[in-house]
């Protein structure tokens, strides 16, 4: 299959600290990459450099055949192409739930409203919101806020999307119903990477999972391999953080 | 109690009292809400850091802000003689007001823009968003509340100085309280002036918190 995002040897630097360190990755259209990895290990970062929201040092990402990083001239508008959901949500407080979905398609993409609104109504529906489209953000729970940032990421049509830690805020019994629409966008044959500490929902939805540690690459696999057969003692060890036994 | 000419005198005061502070507040927005942004963008964690501009801003916005509002008032004589025609009354009033006002505003508005949770502004450059677009779209609406606070704030602040300039023959309210209060010994006069401008004082800060309130989502 095609290949939509490509990495060759990032490197970035906080300060004197490396954050990541020569990393290079190719993601095939379609592909569901999962990046798991212990606190710090650049995973954030990581995610944030394929977007522009972070200067890198050294290296590139490519989407497709257009530069994101380092790009100085157009770079919102490769942003267009990639979504991106975060840990906290970072709705819109002043606006709608309506209004949070279609700014960026009306103001962005310059698309007609209504079809627009059609548009996110459609979607609205799809993850179960529909009656919340007039409420404002404070008004809806973790998980809703979530979905309604996942439909904010949708509408504007991304090639890549970029899952950021997204259930990471959430009560535990918030996390299944983001998790379920995430879910559904990977049957569907959406690219995405996806940054979790959910273990059994990254085994669930990856078609690849990548440990990664000190900004490096440890270990990579299908999640068969990487959760069941693990190769390293570095990667045995974090798994085992996740199982408990008396 | 009062005269009809005295009466007359304070009710052209009130008037005169409300034309400067709106006035000023009104023409220190137009230069000072650009200008807190431009604070704001190109500071060094804006959305287009710019050392030399903020430098400048910066720079202008402190000397303004730390000349007391009466030298600045009699500094300023040959320029509001300048634009104005004269240095006297209400209208030419407005002139220091507006110097005066304009830096503080910028400092006010650069503040608001700054309380707005830079993760709104990073999902709304995640989703491909120009600065201006940012600006007009998402930060502004984000800090109106704020926004709204702070000119309430600057408004009975400028209603305060407005009084002030009564002393260089500036008309309105404080003025009416140094000719008759303090010059003539007419205490009742200044009481009434003085209860006057608490008055207004009072309608503009509930105004101004009501409205902020009700435009605010963020709380219940």
């Amino acid at each position: 299959m095609e290949e939509i995002l490509k990495v060759n040897g990032l490197s970035k630097q906080f300060d004197d600290l490396p954050v990541l360190d020569n990393l290079s990755l190719s993601v095939k259209k379609g592909e569901v990459v999962v990046i798991v990895g212990p606190s710090g290990c650049g995973k954030s970062t990581f995610l944030r450099c394929l977007n522009g929201l972070e200067d890198i040092d050294e290296g590139e990402v490519l989407l497709g055949e257009e530069k994101v990083n380092p790009n100085k001239k157009n770079l919102s508008r490769t942003r267009e192409r990639i979504g991106m959901v975060f840990q906290s949500y970072d709705l819109f407080p002043h606006k709608t739930i309506l209004q949070n979905i279609t700014l960026a398609p009306i103001k962005v993409k310059k698309r007609k409203k209504a079809e627009v609104e059609e548009e996110a109504i459609k979607l609205l529906d799809r993850v179960g919101l529909l009656s919340k489209k007039d409420s404002y953000p404070r008004q809806l729970s973790g998980g809703q806020k979530q979905r309604v940032a996942i439909v904010r990421a949708l509408i504007m049509h991304p090639e890549v999307l970029l899952l950021d830690e997204i259930t990471a805020a959430l009560d535990p019994e918030m996390v299944r119903e983001v998790l379920d629409v995430v879910l559904s966008l990977a049957k569907e044959g959406r690219t995405m990477l996806i940054v979790t500490h959910e273990m059994a929902f990254a085994k669930a939805v990856a078609d690849r999972v990548i440990f990664l540690e000190n900004g490096k690459i440890v270990e990579e696999g299908s999640p068969e391999e990487f959760f069941d057969n693990p190769q390293t003692d570095r990667l045995k060890r974090f798994l085992k953080t996740f199982s408990y036994e008396k | 109690m009062f005269d009809s000419k005295v009466i007359g005198m304070i009710i052209e005061g009130i008037r005169d009292t409300l034309y400067m502070t709106l006035g000023s507040t009104f023409v220190g927005y137009l230069l000072g809400l650009p200008l807190g942004i431009l604070l704001y963008v190109t500071n060094s964690k804006g959305l287009k850091p710019n050392k030399i501009i903020y430098g400048i801003g910066d720079f202008v916005c402190n000397i303004i802000r730390s000349i007391p509002f009466l030298i600045l008032l009699i500094l300023l004589i040959p320029f509001t003689r300048l634009i104005v025609g004269k240095s006297y009354g209400s209208t030419a009033t407005i002139v220091p007001l507006v110097i005066c006002a304009a830096p503080y505003i910028a400092r006010v508005v650069e503040s608001s823009l700054n309380e707005v949770d830079a993760g709104v502004i990073e999902a709304a450059k995640a989703m491909g968003a120009s600065n201006l677009q940012i600006i007009f779209k998402v930060l502004l609406v984000e800090a109106k509340t704020s926004l709204f606070t702070g000119a309430t704030i600057t408004t009975g602040l400028l209603l305060g100085y407005s009084a002030m300039s009564g002393t260089v023959g500036g008309g309105g309210l404080g003025d009416i309280a140094v000719r008759y209060g303090y010059y003539r010994w007419q205490t009742d006069i200044m009481i009434v002036t003085v209860i006057l401008l608490i008055v207004i004082f009072q309608i503009i800060q509930n105004l101004g918190t009501f409205m902020a309130k009700k435009i605010d989502h963020r709380k219940k």
